[in-house]
């Protein structure tokens, strides 16, 4: 199917988590330190900022950078039921908190998309090892 | 008190300029120029831990901070991936970068050099070509091997003949030489310190990759693994599985098995219990945390290991002092992206405390570790670590866990996870 299209159609059934508090009222500024930690420790995979490297592979990760910030919670709390099957996605989504599944979506929703590369190998040099 | 800070610092800027004769100037630094830095961060090591924790202290601190770069090498080789040489679907120069982009991109100040002392009270740091002094220094030095027990392996040429191969790069390439001229029929033996070592997965991933080399080129081999440890470390059940089921036969796995000794002419190890004689042997020594973590008293008196404050990184013992990566005492893994991980911790609070503000009390942060077991099937260790406010440790958190099975979809996004951390890292 489409990419575009089973995302549109994934986002319009959000249903976004009940945690007392609604996550539209979360507000980013309290947890600023706390998230671009959190987020930036997502960068294994996931890229600088949300933004993967594209190698027009079958298994890209997948650039999290201005993604829709309910599309974002919805697929970690799926993750987190095992609602959509995961390789590894599931261990991160189950370690993490609702509150910030919440706080990293809204964070991830506001990066700048940016085209990232890998960096170029090199010809190891003939020095010597430790 | 402000004043004098960047008197201060002007002052040793032009001292270390010229001591650094060589340093380039990045676009940001010279915009900088107008304005002169909050602080200077000094990181010695360029690995995982440091090159990351040089771009976010310059990102996060939008270019207020000055940060210099010590490192020996002239290259960023990469030590995930690098097990895959020996199984011969990756070449090491697949491994192997450059530090420009990252320099360029972000301002950082390098100095290709080896630091020969340093001096805490002083809060300066001594290269063969001159000192350096820092407001916060950051030692990210990765392991060093302690060499007491093995003294017969502490010579380049003794390594040549016998190496590790537990820093990617030229031994690696020498084991695989190795493993090449290895006649069928031969025995590869390869030995495993006490856990904690750099990468706990590392030496069973890289017995599957010996072995998926030698069952498509020279099936009537043999394996001989001595492990000082009581069981395998890491994924026990998985690895496990695969040498029973891929690489029948081709294992003798033996615990509790430390090395006394090595004679290097013949390749033969001796045990408490054995001798084994190799037709290649890959002695991995114990480890402990990096020379610069040394000169810089951060190590225990108990343990050769770096006490840190999980919430900064620095040092227990030695004020202004980071530790991060492979050096640090705790029981985290000492992997790729764990490093990454404390690196950002750490710079995260360094902004923050430079600017007279208090780090996040809580951080959280997540660990992927991916293990191949022959040339495409990967499985994973993942894990979110959160701090712990009683214990003051990071601990995991529930949820995390292991691959069911290898799978080659596994092994696809592993390539994806060095593509993406090297793209992190080193741009």
């Amino acid at each position: 199917m489409n990419k575009l299209l089973l995302n549109l159609m994934l986002i319009s059934s959000v249903i976004l988590p009940s945690q007392g508090k609604a996550a539209e009222d979360f507000v980013y500024a309290d947890h600023a330190l706390h998230t671009r930690t959190l987020a930036a420790s997502c960068a294994a995979c996931h890229g600088t900022q949300g933004n993967a490297v594209t190698l027009n592979a079958e298994f890209d990760a997948t650039t999290l950078a201005g993604l829709d910030k309910a599309y974002i919670v919805q697929r970690l709390i799926d993750f987190r039921s095992g609602a959509r099957p995961a390789t590894v996605m599931h261990r991160h989504a189950n370690g993490l908190s609702l509150e910030e599944i919440n706080q990293l979506a809204d964070y991830f929703s506001h990066q700048k998309k940016i085209k990232r590369h890998v960096p170029a190998t090199q010809t190891l040099k003939a020095v010597h090892d430790e | 008190m402000m004043s004098s800070l960047t008197d201060f610092n002007r002052r040793d800027f032009i001292k270390t300029a010229s001591a650094l004769g060589a340093l380039s100037f990045a676009p940001h630094a010279i915009a900088m120029g107008k304005k002169p830095p909050i602080g200077r961060v000094v990181i010695i090591g360029g690995g995982y831990a440091g090159t990351s924790a040089a771009k976010y202290i310059r990102m996060w601190s939008m270019g207020s901070i000055e940060v210099v770069v010590i490192e020996q090498s002239p290259q960023f080789i990469s030590c995930p991936l690098s097990n895959l040489v020996l199984g011969g679907s990756q070449q090491i120069n697949d491994l192997t970068f450059g530090y420009d982009l990252l320099k360029k991109n972000h301002g950082i100040k390098w100095v290709q050099d080896t630091v020969t002392a340093i001096n805490t009270d002083a809060k300066k740091v001594t290269m063969q070509r001159g000192d350096i002094t820092y407001d916060r220094l950051i030692v990210a030095p990765g392991v060093d091997f302690n060499y007491d027990s093995l003294p017969q392996l502490q010579t380049g040429d003794a390594q040549k003949q016998i190496p590790h191969a537990w820093k990617a790069g030229w031994q690696t390439v020498y084991l695989r030489q190795q493993l090449e001229a290895m006649p069928d029929g031969g025995v590869f033996v390869m030995t495993i310190p006490k856990a904690p070592y750099r990468c706990p997965p590392g030496p069973y991933e890289r017995v599957c990759q010996v072995a998926h080399y030698l069952k498509n080129h020279k099936p009537n081999s043999k394996i001989i693994v001595l492990d000082a440890n009581a069981e395998i470390v890491s994924k026990k059940g998985l690895f496990t599985k695969v040498w029973a089921n891929t690489y029948s036969g081709m294992i003798d796995y033996r615990h509790d098995s430390a090395v006394v000794s090595v004679d290097v002419p013949t390749k033969t190890v001796s045990t408490e219990f054995e001798q084994v004689k190799a037709d290649v042997l890959n002695v991995i020594p114990p480890q402990h945390a990096g020379k610069p973590a040394q000169m810089a008293g951060l190590l225990e008196s108990d343990y050769p290991w770096c006490e840190v404050d999980f919430l900064s990184y620095e040092s227990k013992h030695v004020r202004d002092v980071h530790v991060i990566g492979d050096s640090v005492a705790s029981g985290l893994p000492k992997s790729a992206h764990m490093a990454t991980s404390q690196a950002r911790v750490c710079a995260s609070a360094i902004v923050e405390l430079t600017q007279g503000r208090e780090p996040d009390p809580a951080p959280v942060f997540a660990n992927t570790c991916y293990s191949f077991v022959d040339d495409k099937q990967a499985m994973h260790v993942a894990n979110v670590y959160r701090y712990d406010a009683a214990r003051k440790i990071m601990l995991s958190a529930e949820g995390g866990g292991v691959s069911l099975a290898p799978s080659e979809k596994e092994g696809a996004y592993a390539k994806a996870w060095a593509h993406n951390i090297w793209s992190d890292v080193l741009t």
